[in-house]
């Protein structure tokens, strides 16, 4: 990452940021940039600390160590001058559900300070990116959770911010307008708006382009999709699929449990069973004998590619794993 | 427009665990009826896990109560394990186990206490409960916190202890509504693995609710749920199999004029927006592929390696809602009644 100036000029940098609440860590010393007109995903379970991170990023917080800026302004010294030019989406999709479509944008663009000119130009271009032409006038409350998620990215990103934080956008909306919404990200980015964006759906951070794994307070990964799953996966999956899944799967328990096979995780997937071992190559074999020794029919055992989620829960259990030994 | 995956028929009722044919149900409102569940059919065997999969107000709720016996069904048949849902439910309550959507553990009590409040109710002996409950939290991993207060256990706790709460009575089948939601990744494959070891060793019947498409993956069979009808039913391969085509992968520099440009093309069925990724839906990859190339190339597009990739439940569900909404549309047009789509202008979970 450039320091200089130039057009590749980081939009959100955080360097060293600590956050301590009494003897709880809950930021430990995490250091990132996220690219302009990039989308980028904070993920980490509940508790890890992505929330307290946005807190601080937006300057709502002060941190006990280390320092965060966006766009280049000091987030805990320049709070103000930011908060021009950043926006922010919370899960809650904070409407004022008594008003109007149109009046909560008018709300709050006039928050944000817009011109007359400038609020009706919005209120249109806004109407229209959310799907609203025609319930201008209809109750927020009664909108739909697509319509009103769609509605409330439009009031976050109402004075053209630069910079958007979306802190589980999309929790509780159905698929059909998740994927829409994530239509309008790209969108966004490709006007040069920065997106920070945290889910719980693991296909939706298949979606950014960059991503950075937290948990317990630390930034354990960071890196595009493809090549997490490349370099952060700790052991091979292997689908196994034989004639009766729910026999392999008692088989396989109890070899994990005696420590006959390495085996990381044994999961039942469908009439399928997904285990995680050190090493397809080396215990395909070893896995096929146990399953014949308990007279179980194999149709296969193959290597699978690791799906984002087996990736992530990877790299969360590591630092647990390393804690036990 | 249901589609129908498995052909198997089964032979009697009561040999299922979990049966509902031309189940519906209407509630009354001020401006209207609104059809929550509509004409749905599904059975489910001993042992299976079953996953009604579909987006918030499909009806997944209202369906799981009505089998319960919780609310009175307005057409249609319903039972577990062969008792009617609405004239036997001491049977059922009996040898049924049940999350609600909002379920709520006494906060104020501890995981211990929990445990007992549950087991208290289903009438449990002391000897019973003794062996029981230690057997559960062990299970659930709890064993560590039997003290610690339910309010103060993070929510993936709340949803394991839950778990085992509706265990207690030793149910034969469990009907979860929505066991995952609001739940981190981790927390959530913790909780499908759990589920995973109770159908393995204990041979359990269960019947999830979840809006998580990528869940369907731990289910035997699944039912997609859309505006109260069941728009799709098999085993997860077998719903996936239901989308006509494959899937191409790629990445354009504008994805606007790329889309316009695939969607019209020949052997091209649909074109979906993926992020900044287009999946295109084809009859035949190795003819296609050169194809969309070639139009890419002649409108200057420039893109990343068109590749093959799987499909994935949320587009199989996406595709099949998008089908299901074409005749929905060409019916209405067709149909005077205007109460024939109301099914279709969302239903009430």
């Amino acid at each position: 990452m450039s320091n200089s100036p130039s057009e590749n000029q980081a939009s959100i940098v955080v360097q060293g940021l600590t956050k301590k609440f009494g003897d709880f860590i809950a930021v430990d010393g995490v250091s990132f940039n996220v690219n302009a007109g990039e989308v980028f995903g904070w993920l980490g379970p509940n508790g890890a600390g992505k929330t307290t991170t946005i807190r601080i990023l937006l300057g709502l917080m002060t941190p006990t160590s280390g320092s965060s800026f966006v766009l280049g302004l000091n987030s805990a010294t320049q709070t103000k001058a930011m908060h021009a030019v950043v926006g922010y989406m919370s899960q809650l999709f904070t409407l004022y559900g008594d008003l109007t479509a149109a009046e909560n944008i008018r709300f709050y663009g006039m928050v944000y300070g817009l011109s007359n000119s400038e609020l009706k130009l919005r209120q249109a271009e806004i109407i229209h990116m959310a799907g609203l032409d025609g319930r201008e006038n209809v109750l927020t409350s009664s909108l739909s959770g697509g319509w009103k998620q769609r509605l409330a990215l439009g009031c976050a990103i109402v004075h053209r911010p630069k910079v958007v934080f979306l802190d589980e956008p999309t929790a509780g909306v159905d698929p059909i307008s998740r994927r829409e919404f994530w239509t309008l990200i790209y969108a966004m980015a490709k006007e040069g708006v920065t997106v920070l964006v945290t889910t719980h759906y693991m296909d939706e951070a298949e979606l950014c382009q960059r991503v950075g794994f937290i948990t317990q307070g630390r930034l354990v990964a960071i890196d595009t999709p493809s090549r997490l799953k490349q370099t952060q996966m700790r052991g091979d999956v292997l689908e196994i699929s034989v004639s009766n899944p729910d026999e392999a799967m008692r088989a396989l328990k109890a070899a994990q449990q005696s420590r006959r096979l390495p085996l990381d995780e044994v999961a039942l997937y469908g009439a399928q069973i997904h285990v995680v071992t050190p090493s397809a190559e080396e215990y395909k074999e070893a896995i096929r004998e146990l399953l014949n020794g308990e007279g179980i029919e194999i149709r296969s055992i193959e290597w699978i590619a690791p799906t984002l989620e087996d990736v992530f829960i990877s790299s969360v259990n590591a630092p647990r794993l390393r804690g036990q030994a | 427009m249901l589609e129908r995956a498995s052909v198997q028929e089964h032979a009697k009722s009561s040999e299922l665990a979990i049966s509902a044919s031309g189940l519906t149900k209407t509630f009354k409102t001020r401006r209207g009826s609104i059809t929550a569940v509509d004409d749905l059919s599904l059975q489910v065997s001993p042992g299976e896990t079953y996953g009604l999969i579909g987006p918030d107000g499909a009806g997944k709720t209202t369906t799981v109560r009505v089998i319960l016996g919780l609310l009175t069904r307005t057409a249609g048949e319903s039972s577990i394990l062969g008792f009617d849902s609405m004239n036997d439910t001491y049977e059922i309550r009996q040898r049924v186990g049940y999350i609600a959507q909002q379920n709520v553990l006494p906060a104020d009590m501890t995981v211990m206490e929990n445990m007992k409040f549950f087991a208290g109710i289903q009438g449990m002996s002391k000897q019973d409960q003794i062996r029981r409950i230690p057997e559960l939290l062990e299970f659930a991993g709890l064993s560590n916190f039997t003290g610690r207060l339910a309010g103060k256990l993070s929510g993936g706790m709340k949803k394991k202890l839950a778990l085992a709460c509706c265990l207690i009575h030793e149910p034969q089948v469990v009907l979860l509504d929505e066991p995952t939601l609001g739940v981190d990744p981790v927390s959530r494959r913790e909780f499908w693995n759990l589920l995973g070891n109770l159908r393995a060793e204990r041979g359990l019947t269960i019947f999830v609710n979840t809006p998580y498409m990528d869940e369907a993956e731990r289910c035997t069979q699944i039912g997609l749920i859309y505006a109260g009808r069941l728009i799709a039913r098999g085993a997860p391969a077998e719903i996936k199999a239901m989308v006509p085509g494959h899937v191409i992968e790629f990445t354009p520099t504008d994805s606007t004029p790329a889309l316009r440009r695939i969607s019209g093309m020949e052997g091209v069925f649909e074109v979906q927006t993926y992020g900044e990724r287009l999946h295109v839906f084809v009859d035949d990859v190795s003819r296609r592929k050169p194809e969309i190339e070639a139009a890419l190339a002649t409108e200057g597009i420039a893109h990343n390696e068109l590749r093959p990739v799987e499909i994935r439940m949320e587009e199989a569900f996406i595709s099949l809602v998008q089908r299901q909404n074409q005749i929905a549309a060409k019916a209405q047009a067709q149909s005077s009644n205007p109460l024939a789509w109301k099914a279709a202008s969302g239903g009430v979970s």
